[in-house]
């Protein structure tokens, strides 16, 4: 581990012109995920901003009847929020579903967002890995890779500077993605707002980019709109354990339901890709049709039709296709 | 000693070590402050599976302010002749991934560790040989399997049997790499006073290290003193010395400092061995009514290069059932992987997994119920060394488990059981393991008005074992619990067995028996009295056949969408000798149990075939089973004295809660879902096969 700076800024305007000055610096939220991957050595800022007393920890209405969630706010507290459990069941069920207890209380929403994969390959800093050193191979498409991603991936081989077949772990990013959240964002130029479909990204011809961020963006709130039909929603994740264990594969779905009649669906899949993948070939079928378990299966399978998996991750097609479906047939069968 | 009291022995005492560890006041090796000085140790790992070291470059790690030394193999202190697998820094050879290549010594823990990630290291590497597969052309016969097995046995024309039988099944099962993980890492505090090395470690029993340790260090018996009061679990890995206890030693040497070296979790998937994975071939023989006519158990299995473990796989097979014929064979690669060592039922936890296994399936082509297949091939002597048990209950185990379980009227068809979108099933597999006992010493210190002082050199490695030698110790003495102050965990103490092969109690209490013997009816002067004891095995071993019995019953939920296993409840009954202690003994059949499950569903360590690393090596990529796993665990056990064994009557219960676990798991899995996983863990992914 390298020796480091630790400092804290009294305003996030503050924050960011701190870190500005420092391109090897990082800020800290919870400390969850960029601890431990300074202890691995993986990551190595020289300085670290705190901001997890920064930005706001308030989740606030917007005027629409969506909600505004402040990038401090610890996943527990949000997952506890009224307001969410009410509007927006899938987020408060990603968000239990994910990781411990007692990390979903020191974590923090801006930086669930942002941890990075757990390929294994990349967390060993003795092993090849395109993501953490550019060029150097990926350790994970000849090796480990049972639970890396299907859809998306680059994949031209071990030795390939493309190859990266890493999934993004968070289960709150796809019931996000699912909502069509969007990220604010405050930088050295002022603020923006970004699509959440804009932040992660796949990761072509440069796998060590997770998102589009610039170096030294601070992410200070969440927004996600309003979905009134999203009372009829769900998260369900697939793991190799009944706690505590990240997505094999994990669904966010939401479906507006008129009669037998799909009016409009919103599907999202976890652990399938380098980003949280929305499932908008699915969704394009179903949007006007039957509510039918047939419909589901046709549209799960469409959307996979795309799958590109290696010998060890190829169950997650047939997983995937299975998890789409029972949501659905949940959701079209619950009273919302 | 007069007066009688009540018997301890039995009877449901609480952990005399608990309060100590729930206020933090019990010191884990680790934690030993010693004299408040101590520097730490970080290691330098090869990336190399197999090679030479071309060079090291430790000029970057020096120059840091704190690090005050950078052993290598070109400057490290010369070890004695020890085992290859715990030579260290001693040459340029390397032999797996994350082998020590050097140890940084520095005045705190961060400089070490940052010292130790500028050491620069180049191989000459070789491509690594990891992969087992029974096509393998290197594949060899051990001269004896460990715990001096033979590494074959056969009885009868089995091939010919085979044959002529009516029904058979011919099946091969699998079981992964597996990794011990107790939640205290290995550490060892280390110390020269003089020309004595003292160590606080966390081991097994002290004595077990003594040879290797004096023989590194090439001192003598009495100048080495270890110390391990408090053990937070180990499982097997930390029976025997291991490289880090070394190359403290070393460190420690060459500072004159006292030295911390506690390993890292990524640091337990390399230095202090696994479970060998296994390839297992069962063929079962049988008539129509369901009598055995020929077992054989055949087992590929690795080991490393600079070791030979031989696990002694597919001897639980030897006496499990009755069967004219049988066979069983072990066969070894030497793959470029770190040593492995004993996991909690060497052995016979994957051997029985694989024999259970085909047991079931032999049942299901049979058509018999698989509780009745075992009680019809229950053998009345062992039916290979032909001797008679000294205690066999394992039909009174199956028969109290199925009433307990509500075996009876199942419905054997499999995969038709549902409960909304859960497939339902349940099974049953039987399990063994051996009772030994093993040379231990014990003395008592006896003073008018104190409490007896029990010496001994045993270990608690989290079992209960001081709380239960305490009670045999009261009940030996005849005064109540808190008359005794039971002195454990220290090499000074007489020498006793380590806390392994399920031995503990088998071999310390008739040592503390032995020893209040001395006292019996004897006076104690004013000035004290002191007394020692021995006990060790006799002849029995020879005369019988003794193990532990028990039968396991699982219900198993599979989500026919995700492919998902629960099992919400267990059945564990077992036939174990006299248990001391009810509360701690229940802890050990519910953590032998809940292993059984971890390994059923979640633990496997991957090797990359590339790299020759074990590729998920911490928590949360090796799972093992978490709270939310874990059902309704139904444990009880016959009321069953061995005392053709030993005087206290007791078997060993440390290991007999895992065995068999899994196949009933494995065998419930296929009675939901009529699919059979026969290589471990039964993941969701395998659903969809
Ligand atoms: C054992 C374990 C199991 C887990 N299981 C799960 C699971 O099942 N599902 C799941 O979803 N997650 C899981 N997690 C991951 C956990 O959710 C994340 O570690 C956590 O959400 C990260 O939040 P943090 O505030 O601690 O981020 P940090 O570790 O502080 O930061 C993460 C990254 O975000 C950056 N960052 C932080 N805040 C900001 C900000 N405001 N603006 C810009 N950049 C910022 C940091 O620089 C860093 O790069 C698990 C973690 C562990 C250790
Ligand atoms: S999959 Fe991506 S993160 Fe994993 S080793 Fe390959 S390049 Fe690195």
């Amino acid at each position: 581990m390298r020796e480091f700076r630790y400092e804290k800024a009294t305003d996030p305007a503050g924050a960011v012109a701190l870190l500005a000055g420092e391109p090897e610096g990082a800020y800290l939220g919870g400390g969850t995920n960029l601890v431990d991957l300074m202890r691995l050595g993986v990551a190595t800022p020289d300085v670290l901003v705190d901001v997890r007393q920064l930005t706001s920890t308030e989740v606030e209405d917007l005027p629409d009847g969506g909600l505004r969630i402040g990038a401090a706010v610890p996943n527990a507290d949000l997952a506890g929020e009224r307001r969410v459990r009410e509007r927006y069941p899938l987020l408060a069920q990603a968000l239990l579903a994910g990781a411990s207890g007692q990390l979903r209380n020191r974590a923090t929403t801006g930086g669930n967002l942002l941890q990075r994969t757990r390929c294994t390959y990349f967390t060993d800093t003795t092993m090849p890995c395109n993501k953490r050193e550019p060029g150097s191979g990926c350790g994970a498409v000849n090796g480990y890779h049972r639970n890396l991603a299907v859809l998306g991936a680059t994949n031209e081989g071990a030795d390939s500077s493309h190859t990266c077949i890493a999934t993004h772990p968070s289960d709150m990013a796809v019931a996000l993605r699912a909502l069509d959240a969007s990220v604010r964002v405050l930088g050295a130029d002022g603020e923006r707002s970004i699509p959440i479909a804009e932040l992660h990204r796949l990761p072509g011809d440069d796998p060590s980019r997770d998102t589009t961020l610039a170096h030294g963006e601070l992410i200070t709130a969440i927004d996600v709109p309003a979905l009134p039909w999203a009372t009829r929603s769900r998260y369900r994740k697939v793991r190799d354990r009944a706690s505590y264990a990240f997505a094999l594969v994990s669904v966010a779905a939401a479906m507006d339901l008129q009669g037998d009649v799909v009016a409009d669906v919103r599907i999202a899949l976890g652990g399938v890709a380098h980003v949280p993948w929305r499932a908008t070939v699915a969704e394009d079928l179903l949007r006007g049709g039957p509510a039918t378990e047939a419909a589901f299966v046709a549209a799960a399978e469409a959307e996979l039709a795309a799958a590109d998996p290696l010998s060890d991750n190829a169950f997650k097609i047939p997983m995937a296709t299975n998890m789409v479906t029972r949501t659905l047939v949940q959701l079209a069968e619950a009273r919302a | 000693m007069t007066a009688t009291t009540e018997r301890a022995v039995g009877s449901d005492v609480r952990r005399i070590d608990g309060p100590a560890k729930v206020r933090g006041l019990a010191p884990y090796a680790f934690e030993h402050e010693v004299d408040g000085t101590a520097v730490f140790v970080a290691l330098v790992q090869s990336t190399a599976a197999k090679g030479r070291i071309t060079s090291i470059d430790t000029s970057a790690a020096q120059a840091l302010t704190g690090v005050l030394a950078v052993l290598t193999h070109e400057n490290a202190p010369r070890l004695g002749d020890v085992a290859d697998e715990v030579v260290v820094l001693q040459s340029d050879r390397v032999q797996y991934v994350g082998e020590p290549v050097a140890a940084v010594v520095a005045e705190t823990s961060e400089v070490a560790r940052d010292a130790a990630a500028r050491v620069v290291v180049t191989y000459d590497a070789q491509t690594p040989d990891v992969e087992l597969r029974t096509d393998r052309d290197d594949l060899y016969a051990p001269e004896q399997l460990m715990a001096g097995f033979e590494t074959d046995s056969v009885i009868g024309d089995v091939d010919a049997a085979l044959a002529a039988a009516p029904v058979g099944v011919d099946i091969t099962y699998e079981t992964p790499n597996q990794h011990n993980n107790p939640i205290e890492m290995h550490a060892t505090v280390a110390r020269w006073d003089g020309d004595v090395l003292r160590m606080w470690d966390a081991n097994q029993g002290p004595h077990n290290l003594v040879p290797v340790i004096t023989e590194a260090f090439g001192i003598t018996e009495d100048r080495l003193h270890i110390v391990s009061p408090y053990v937070g679990g180990a499982f097997g890995s930390k029976a025997y010395t291991h490289v880090h206890q070394l190359i403290a030693g070393m460190a420690a040497k060459v500072t004159g400092r006292t030295v911390k070296l506690e390993l890292t979790r990524p640091q337990m998937f390399t230095l202090v061995g696994h479970r060998t994975p296994t390839i297992q071939r069962l063929r079962l023989g049988a008539e129509l009514d369901g009598t055995l006519t020929a077992i054989s158990h055949e087992v590929v299995e690795h080991t490393s290069q600079n070791a030979e473990f031989a696990e002694q796989t597919a001897t639980a097979t030897r006496l499990m059932y009755a069967a004219p014929a049988r066979r069983t064979t072990h066969r070894l690669a030497r793959l470029d992987v770190p040593a492995p060592t004993i996991m909690r039922a060497p052995g016979e936890t994957p051997g029985m997994y694989a024999l259970e296994s085909a047991m079931d399936e032999l049942a299901v082509v049979l058509g018999i119920d698989p509780v009745e297949l075992r009680l019809r091939n229950e053998p009345d002597r062992d039916p290979e060394r032909d001797v008679p048990f000294s205690t066999r209950n394992l039909v009174a185990c199956l028969r109290q488990g199925a009433e307990r379980f509500g075996w009876a009227g199942r419905d054997p068809r499999p995969g038709v059981r549902e409960d909304g979108r859960w497939l339902v099933g349940t099974g049953v597999a039987a399990a063994t393991y051996p009772t030994r006992r093993r040379p231990s010493a014990a003395r008592i210190e006896a003073v008018p008005g104190k409490p007896y002082v029990v010496s001994i050199d045993a270990s608690d490695i989290g079992t209960g074992a001081w709380t239960a030698l305490t009670q045999i110790a009261a009940d030996a003495l005849r005064v109540p619990m808190d008359r005794v102050d039971l002195r454990i965990g220290d090499s000074r103490l007489p020498k006793a067995s380590g806390a392994g092969g399920s031995t503990g109690i088998t071999s310390w209490g008739p040592a503390i028996m032995a020893a209040a013997e001395q006292l019996a009816d004897r006076d104690i002067p004013a000035g004290g009295l002191t007394v020692t004891g021995e006990a060790g095995p006799g002849d029995e071993a020879e005369q019988y056949s003794s193990h532990a019995f028990g039968a396991h019953f699982a219900e198993v939920r599979v989500d026919r969408d995700s492919g998902e296993v629960r099992v919400p409840r267990m059945t564990g009954v077992f036939a174990a000798g006299r248990i001391i202690n009810s509360t701690t003994g229940r802890s050990q059949f519910l953590g032998g149990m809940t292993m059984g499950l971890s390994m059923a569903l979640h633990e496997e360590s991957v090797l990359d075939r590339t790299h020759g690393h074990y590729a998920n090596h911490d928590l949360a990529e090796y799972h093992i089973a978490a709270n939310a796993d874990v059902g309704e665990m139904d444990i009880s056990w016959i009321d069953e004295v061995d005392d053709l064994h030993n005087p206290l009557g007791a078997k060993g219960i440390g290991e007999i809660g895992i065995v068999g676990s899994a196949a009933a798991i494995g065998n419930a899995y296929w009675h939901a879902t009529g699919r059979r996983v026969r290589d471990l863990p039964i993941t969701p992914d395998k659903y969809f096969r």
